[in-house]
């Protein structure tokens, strides 16, 4: 296997192929439906029809009556087992089966587990549940009216839809910021509610084992040691007679953060028969039931000098969280780390204010490659820039450069506290402006507006916060953010890592192989990585919000490192020198000036299992654990740069060129970070153009489909054109930070502000999110459309 | 209902019913599990077989209308232990992540390569714009289509008969 240049010493870093595609080129990836017990049966979900309605009575005897029908469960099942509600992620509690009202279209009123998939889903068609409507609450703008329903009488004492109040920043600083202000622009705008949509939806296979009462659940989870706890806790099972495996994940991007009601049900299903019990759901209940992103409801306001110095920040948000409150983040912070929306800028003060409510719309929030909420502050203070921008009559890139944090400020907090750890900002833009040719677009702009043609060029900056923890900091549910690794080498200098965090694509068996053979002087191909099943490995919190590799992937170097020192213990005992003496090669202990006297890791590892005299206190082999808990978040960042074509006769938004220049520090494999960053433009650019779950007056799902909910092909996207800038991070084993979400987070500010620069001839400021030709047409025509409803 | 399917060079007869999906057929009968189901509504091609010579999207294909036909599914592009080119093109050019549109993407590149063999990327494009990928954002599977392509070139310009084109030659031009 060939290697890249490395940042130092072996050289296991670099764009090698990945180990796992021998598998999936060849149609042999093991995902969940591709699970096949003895015996197995097939579950199914009757959901709701209403979005807000009372259930009076459900009538499953036509059902159990079916001969391939084996049981039936309802609320009132689940009720009897304590089962029938679950807590969510953030500390609400979400119903598995409705019991007493169903409060969004699509939620789980009933189970059916039959022979077969196609009977389960017949018998649902037997069950007959008596509903009486109650008026739904949809339009988050009107959820704390006076008199709006109450959605949430579940919980005891509730009187209205209101969730949470939260802010970070200092608002008198702010205030004061913005009275010593030449100029202050507002905006309001939307961040539309949209959903993950991997192209593998949600599913489980459950194993009851009734004689040792073992459970094993395969399931598409991207963290199943969580998962394993919140079940114990959950269900009263023993942890340790849970098992819970992640097998191929065939996407997850969030989505498969949360525990839904399904797995449950599948869990329930096996301990009522005796038998597995497999259920995964289609597109329509994905799409409809799981975990949404966004749907904030943004106002921003910016104040700056007249000389473009941006002064402060101020944002008041409403963030629709849906009818039961299962946002996936960590506790402390209601609205995840929104309140890093101060982005790239050095400003004297920010302050912001989140509100959350209930809607009877889909559960969930957070989940979709966001950073926990970085997503919509990064939207937002980009848009605002550009609008300043707009107001002060410059140039959007010459005002950003203006205000850019310097790389002498790092490690730098801002106004909301975040430390952010290092950056070259400056070094960033100006290489994407090169790629871009960016005063040769301006110029080529400024000669098709004379011909009456509509191009735009938009630009984004972003700083994103990932790799939670700290701990102590951060947690879900009471479990701190950290991460072990195990690591055994084997006699013949052959590794096994096992670690905590669940790949979805991101490529960890390839990645975290290099990581160890980096550090242990070892070929990747002789490192094989254990993931994704909670007996083989060792307890963490998983993969989202970018923390695979900053904290365990630190993880895996730092238990490397550690393997290195003990060999190094036993290769003096081998050479019979002193520890001090030896010097690492990078590939080997060598004593110091001697390169004839000096052992390879499989030499060593032979010698750790032999009868070798070893010093006292010395205990052989060469295996090792650690737990990772991060002293900071790392912070990537980026600059890019959308060109797009908008015809104003169709409202038809073209993106013709994407130019992205990202900084996640070390590279372990370039490959597949260029990978990682590809992913998220596709994102920006659907999520700008096409991608939204909107509803209806009366709570229907308007994205039920991938005929409605669009997501963005092959000809949507561009040949993307990108650049790379390595400011390590400091504190950082390998000095490396996350990437997994940078350009979904980073990129639809950059697609938006490239259409209102291609409509500034026609004055418009701004249009919200997705920009379909329709909301294009109608703000050229003076009246863009609310997107979140279908009510015009 | 009997039905009898070619898939990937084997005979099957099978009973089934007749509102089996030619997918749920292929992964839950036979166990061929490769194909992926994806969507229900022949929007994302993580399904994509091959019916007789036509990529078409299993999830809307009756397993009883494959009766008499011949199916070729991903475990079928790997010929006598000799991946196809385009195999290894996803592999050399990262042109998968997660692995699940893979198989269905591959099919239709194979066929794309099959009527032309030197496509432009506009034209890898088009041809893969009834699909959805999550994972790649496009780019790196147009570069493995490419890449696919110049190695058949360089592999049948340099020797007689290679497999890709003994392959190409046994199947029959779309009419």
């Amino acid at each position: 296997m060939t290697a890249g240049a490395g940042s130092g010493h072996s050289g296991a870093y670099g764009p090698i192929p990945r180990k796992e595609d021998a598998r999936f080129i060849r149609g042999k990836g093991t995902f969940v439906d591709d699970i096949q017990r003895p015996g197995m049966l097939h579950g199914a979900i009757l959901r709701s029809p209403f979005a807000h309605a009372r259930i009076l009575s459900v009538d499953t005897v036509a059902a159990q009556a079916h001969p391939r029908v084996k049981a039936v469960i309802t609320g009132q099942t689940l009720e009897a087992m304590q089962l029938a509600w679950m807590p969510t992620l953030a500390q609400d509690v979400q119903a598995v089966l409705a019991t007493d009202k169903v409060r969004f279209q699509g939620q789980e009123v009933a189970f059916v587990v039959a022979e077969d998939r196609y009977s389960a889903r017949d018998a649902l068609e037997l069950i007959n549940v008596e509903y009486e409507p109650l008026p739904p609450v949809i339009d988050a703008q009107k959820a704390l009216s006076p008199g709006a329903p109450v959605i949430r009488d579940d919980l005891a004492g509730r009187k209205d839809n209101h969730i949470f109040d939260w802010d970070a920043g200092d608002k008198a600083a702010t205030d004061a910021a913005f009275a010593a202000a030449d100029v202050v622009v507002a905006q309001d705008m939307l961040y539309p509610r949209s959903h993950p949509a991997p192209l593998e939806t949600c599913g489980a296979v459950a194993d009851m084992d009734t004689v040792s009462g073992k459970l094993t659940l395969w399931s598409t989870t991207q963290a199943p040691h969580a998962h394993r706890t919140l079940y114990a806790l959950v269900a009263g099972l023993p942890e340790h007679k849970i098992r819970i495996i992640s097998p191929d994940i065939g996407g997850g991007f969030g989505n498969k953060v949360p525990i839904y009601p399904g797995y449950i049900c599948a869990v329930v299903g096996s301990t009522l028969t005796g038998r597995p019990v497999k259920w995964v759901e289609d597109r329509s209940e994905n799409l409809m039931s799981t975990s949404f992103a966004r749907d904030y409801h943004l106002h921003g306001e910016i104040a700056a000098t007249r000389e473009g110095r941006i002064l402060g920040l101020r944002a008041k948000v409403l963030a629709d969280h849906g009818a039961f409150n299962g946002a996936a983040q960590p506790t402390k912070y209601p609205a995840g780390f929104f309140h890093i929306f101060t982005g790239s800028y050095d400003l004297q003060a920010a302050h912001c204010q989140v509100t959350g409510v209930y809607t009877n719309k889909a559960p969930g929030g957070v989940a979709y490659s966001c950073s926990f909420r970085i997503t919509e502050a990064v939207y937002l203070v980009e848009r605002l820039v550009d609008v300043l921008a707009r107001e002060l009559d410059m140039d959007p890139a010459e005002l950003r450069m203006k205000n850019l944090l310097r790389p002498e400020q790092f490690p730098y907090t801002g106004p909301t506290g975040w430390q952010y750890d290092s950056g070259d900002y400056p070094r960033a833009l100006r290489l994407a402006m090169d790629i871009a040719g960016y005063d040769e677009l301006r110029r080529e702009q400024a000669e098709m507006r004379e011909r009456g043609e509509h191009m735009g060029i938009g630009l984004s900056f972003f700083t994103e916060g990932v790799g939670a923890g700290p701990r102590e900091h951060m947690d879900i549910l009471g479990l701190g953010m950290a991460d072990g690794a195990d690591l055994r080498v084997l006699p013949t200098g052959k590794a096994v890592l096992a670690i905590s965090v669940q790949t979805q694509g991101q490529g960890h068996e390839t990645t975290f192989a290099q990581i160890v053979a980096h550090e242990l002087g070892l070929s990747p191909d002789d490192v094989e990585v254990v993931h994704g099943d909670t007996d083989r490995t060792p307890f963490g919190l998983g993969t989202y919000g970018s923390r695979s590799t900053p904290v365990s992937g630190a993880a895996a170097a730092v238990v490397a490192r550690k393997v290195r020192e003990r060999a190094r213990i036993v290769a003096s005992a081998m050479l019979e020198v002193a520890p001090e003496d030896l010097e690492w090669t990078g590939e080997r202990w060598q004593v110091r000036g001697d390169p004839d006297q000096s052992r390879a890791l499989a030499e060593i590892a032979m010698a750790a299992h032999s009868g070798l005299r070893l010093p006292d206190g010395v205990e052989g082999h060469l295996d090792a654990s650690v737990v990772y808990n991060p002293p900071n978040l790392t912070y990537p960042f980026g600059a890019y740069i959308c060109v797009v074509g908008v015809d104003p006769g169709t409202g038809e938004v073209e993106v013709r060129r994407f130019i992205a220049v990202d900084d996640c520090g070390v590279q372990i494999n370039p490959m597949i970070v260029e990978g990682q960053v590809h992913r998220g433009l596709a994102d920006g650019v659907g999520m700008a153009l096409m991608q939204v779950i909107a509803y209806d007056e009366a709570g229907n799902c308007l994205g039920g489909s991938f005929m409605d909910y669009l997501l963005p092909t092959s000809v949507e996207c561009p040949s993307w054109e990108l650049g790379t800038t390595v400011t390590p991070s400091p504190h950082h084993p390998i000095g490396a930070k996350g990437v997994g979400e940078s350009a979904t987070v980073g990129s639809p500010a950059a697609v938006v502000n490239a259409v209102m620069d291609a409509l500034k001839p026609f004055g418009v400021r701004h249009a919200d999110m997705p920009l379909t030709p329709a909301n294009v047409w109608s703000a050229i025509h003076g009246r863009s459309l609310r997107t979140d409803l279908a009510i015009v | 209902m009997q039905i009898s399917v070619n898939v990937n060079g084997t005979d099957y007869a099978a009973e089934v019913e007749a509102r089996l999906l030619l997918i749920h057929f292929l992964r839950d009968e036979l166990r061929l599990t490769g194909s992926h189901w994806g969507c229900d509504t022949s929007n994302c091609g993580a399904c994509v077989v091959w019916l007789d010579d036509l990529p078409v999207k299993s999830c809307t294909v009756l397993a009883a209308m494959a009766d008499g036909h011949r199916v070729r599914t991903v475990e079928g592009l790997e010929r006598g232990g000799t991946l196809d080119p385009i195999q290894r093109g996803f592999a050399e050019c990262h042109g998968l992540q997660c692995g699940f549109c893979t198989p269905g993407m591959m099919l239709t590149s194979r066929w794309l390569l099959d009527h032309n063999p030197d496509p432009s990327p506009a034209q890898i494009r088009e041809a893969l714009s009834g699909q959805i990928c999550r994972c790649t954002g496009y780019e790196n599977i147009v570069r493995s289509v490419r890449w696919a392509a110049e190695h058949e070139a360089a592999a049948n310009a340099g020797t007689t008969t290679t497999d890709a084109g003994a392959d190409r030659a046994a199947q029959e031009p779309l009419a």
